[in-house]
């Protein structure tokens, strides 16, 4: 497979300093005020400063130097104005008709300039929010205003600076003490449009022996003459004896930069299940960090991803063992077809006196074109001691062995690579709690697999 | 001779060197024959070649079944000409069960049979499934496992012999099923082969050892050497072989040509 290298090296993708210097056409002025707590005022005030001093990632940076946002046309993003969803491409009501036979707790549909919420009435009397970033801003002012910014912070990047700054749509779930939701919560960003700028703050703060499931969707229909901007936080907390089961699964259209900075912080004995599907998007950035802070606190973290195209994915994982007898177990695995290029990035960071602690990555990677190309750099940065830490990275093509068995039982050569590829992806769809987004998700791969031939 | 597998002076090249030297067999349905000879001798070659496997080249002869030389057909369409090959190392497929597996592939062959199949139906599909499980001593779980993943050696084989039941071909060719079975595994896959016996499948049973044979009583017994089948005859032969081992052959050839 070495042979593959010269040909991507020179693609040209080293054009990056006079187009980062085009600049964002966002002014202090679309910084919300109108209704927002003196606290969160101030936070989107400091983060605004903090987005226009912070210069834009250094393609020298090691976290950026693998993945070109040169082409990114910055001044022609605007913020969605209210009720813009009227006048933009309607949603794809599937993405929810599927949840419809399986019951859910809660569902939350972020649309640009507008949303739809609901959520069962007996956790609202248990004290359960679950509802959009700016209703949560009014009503929950307190709760809220106390956990913005606290588990990502804004100086992080400026694409963290920015969405601290500019985020005019989200999620605020917050499971009181003890509570246990028994049924999955679901929200939906739908970002349709071209020249926007979708900005968004997701908050889940899971209390003290609390537990709940929930799936979060970004999607969007691929659209002509232009780009889609979306950037992400994602704040997470799992308090002490706490569960979250979290799904982040993007479908963005082919037009979408994606740019995301996520972190889940655990408290003791404390335990996350943190899901990724991408399926999507031009280009997409991610920074996905998982501290275990609290001592036996535990986390999962499974990656699933498909790329075609041009597509580009750039995951950054960190899992930080802060405290003894922590463990953490990542999977991410993903296809990739025509020209489109992935890279992991992962790191296990076990701090000094964080001993018997248990850490695990793995990336595995299936490559299914001459031409595509995944990066897969695990690493590891060990400062206690008693810990185990292990890691394994491969990145291979589908075993001409395999299709030619599949084929000795009489099943075409092109039905045999989609079962090859379905079956190296069941394990981690296995993971997804609803039936109907899990199906889509295989539709997803399907279509994909259709455009297959070599 | 439609109703038989005839393979013709078979010569076959694996990375440029001639293993196969002109092959001469006719298998008709309803017999079971076993190809038996030492190491290294071509019988797997012939195995993987009869199914199609893209690193064999055929450099001359012709397979014929149902009127078709075969070897001008891709591996999936032989198989929907009813030509089965039981691995001698089943490949694993991580992630695709044995149900899913088996019913695709069922479904593949029914839909190249007839265009408008729509495909075994689901319920139909498990009791099918059930049935050929419990033949070979199988539990139900099974069929939820991932193809080969895991597998111990027996189970390996036991699921090759199933995907035979399930598939029911015409001619069956089974490369060293008996190699690393234990006694019992051996007599439960025996069973098997046994059971699907009948007027309408001829079984190649290649071996090295004459010990699955106790158990899969064969019509025609032929033996290879460096390419060729050189001694074809009944039953005893196997026996024969069996007590006095293959430079029996070996000699015997040796004194054939000095005789010629």
């Amino acid at each position: 497979m070495t042979k593959e290298t010269p040909e991507i090296v020179v693609r040209g993708r080293r054009r990056e300093a006079q187009a980062l210097a085009k600049a964002f056409a966002f002014q202090r002025a679309m910084v919300r005020t109108a209704g927002l707590s003196p606290g969160i005022q101030a936070f989107r005030d400091q983060a605004w400063r903090l987005f226009e001093s912070l210069p834009m990632p250094d393609p020298k940076d090691e976290a950026w130097r693998r993945t070109d946002i040169s082409g990114l046309q910055a001044e022609t993003f605007r913020l969605p104005q209210p009720d813009a969803y009227l006048d933009l491409a309607p949603l794809d009501e599937s993405l929810l008709s599927p949840l419809a036979g399986e019951a859910h707790a809660g569902q939350v549909v972020l649309l640009p300039g507008g949303v739809r919420t609901s959520l069962n009435e007996s956790l609202q009397a248990q004290g359960v929010v679950f509802t959009d970033l700016l209703s949560a801003e009014r009503d929950h002012a307190d709760l809220l205003e106390a956990r913005l910014g606290k588990i990502v912070r804004p100086e992080e990047g400026k694409f963290a600076a920015m969405a601290a700054a500019l985020a005019h749509t989200g999620v605020f779930l917050y499971v009181p003490r003890g509570v246990v939701i028994e049924q999955p919560l679901h929200s939906l960003l739908w970002g349709p449009g071209v020249g926007l700028a979708h900005i968004s703050h997701l908050v889940i703060w899971v209390e003290d022996e609390a537990s709940v499931t929930y799936v979060h969707e970004y999607a969007s229909p691929t659209e002509e003459g232009g780009q889609t901007l979306h950037v992400g936080l994602v704040e997470v907390y799992v308090g002490e004896g706490a569960n979250l089961r979290f799904v982040e699964l993007q479908s963005w259209g082919e037009h979408v930069w994606n740019f995301t900075h996520e972190r889940v912080r655990v408290a003791r004995q404390g335990n996350v299940d943190w899901v990724f599907g991408a399926m999507g998007g031009h280009v997409t950035k991610n920074f996905a960090e998982l501290d275990l802070v609290g001592e036996g606190s535990t986390g999962r973290m499974s990656g699933f991803y498909f790329t075609d195209g041009d597509q580009h994915l750039d995951y950054d994982s960190q899992q930080n063992h802060l405290a003894p007898h922590t463990t953490s177990d990542l999977l991410f695995k993903g296809a990739l077809l025509d020209r489109s290029r992935v890279v992991w990035q992962g790191m296990i960071y076990v701090a000094p006196g964080a001993f018997k602690t248990d850490g695990y990555q793995a990336n595995r990677n299936l490559v299914l074109s001459r031409q595509a190309r995944a990066d897969s750099i695990p690493g590891l940065e060990i400062l206690a001691d008693d810990v185990r830490c292990t890691h394994g990275a491969t990145v291979g093509k589908i075993d001409p062995e395999q299709i030619f068995y599949l084929r000795a039982r009489g099943i075409p050569e092109v039905e045999a690579k989609r079962l090859i590829v379905e079956g190296f992806f069941d394990p981690i769809m296995q993971r997804i709690p609803f039936e109907g987004v899990r199906a889509r998700f295989q539709e997803a791969i399907q279509r994909k697999m259709l455009n297959f031939k070599a | 001779m439609t109703d038989a597998l005839v393979i013709r002076n078979l010569r076959v090249r694996v990375e440029g060197k001639e293993i196969l030297k002109g092959v001469n067999l006719t298998l008709p349905k309803g017999e079971v024959h076993a190809i038996m000879g030492p190491n290294g001798t071509g019988k797997s070659t012939l195995a993987y070649t009869l199914m199609g496997h893209p690193g064999y080249e055929v450099v001359e002869g012709e397979v014929w079944f149902k009127g078709q030389n075969i070897l001008e057909l891709e591996p999936d369409e032989r198989a929907h000409l009813g030509i089965f090959l039981a691995f001698q190392y089943p490949v694993a497929i991580p992630g695709v069960t044995v149900a899913n597996f088996l019913r695709t592939a069922l479904n593949a062959q029914r839909r190249a049979r007839d265009p408008e199949d729509k495909g075994i139906p689901i319920a139909e599909f498990r009791k099918l499934l059930k049935e050929k499980m419990a033949l070979l001593n199988m539990d139900p779980s099974f069929g939820g496992r991932y193809l080969n993943d895991g597998f111990s050696g027996g189970e390996k084989k036991r699921a090759e012999i199933l995907q035979m039941a399930v598939l029911q071909p015409e001619i069956a060719i089974l490369d060293e099923t008996d190699s690393g079975l234990d006694i019992d595994a051996l007599r439960i896959v025996a069973q098997g082969v046994n059971a699907l016996r009948g007027p309408n499948l001829g079984v190649l049973v290649i071996t090295h050892y004459q010990r699955i044979l106790n158990y899969i009583q064969p019509d025609v017994v032929h033996v290879m050497m460096d390419g060729r089948i050189v001694e074809t005859g009944g039953p005893d032969l196997a026996l024969h072989l069996e007590e006095k081992g293959y430079s029996w052959v070996r000699e015997k050839l040796e004194g054939d040509s000095v005789l010629a």
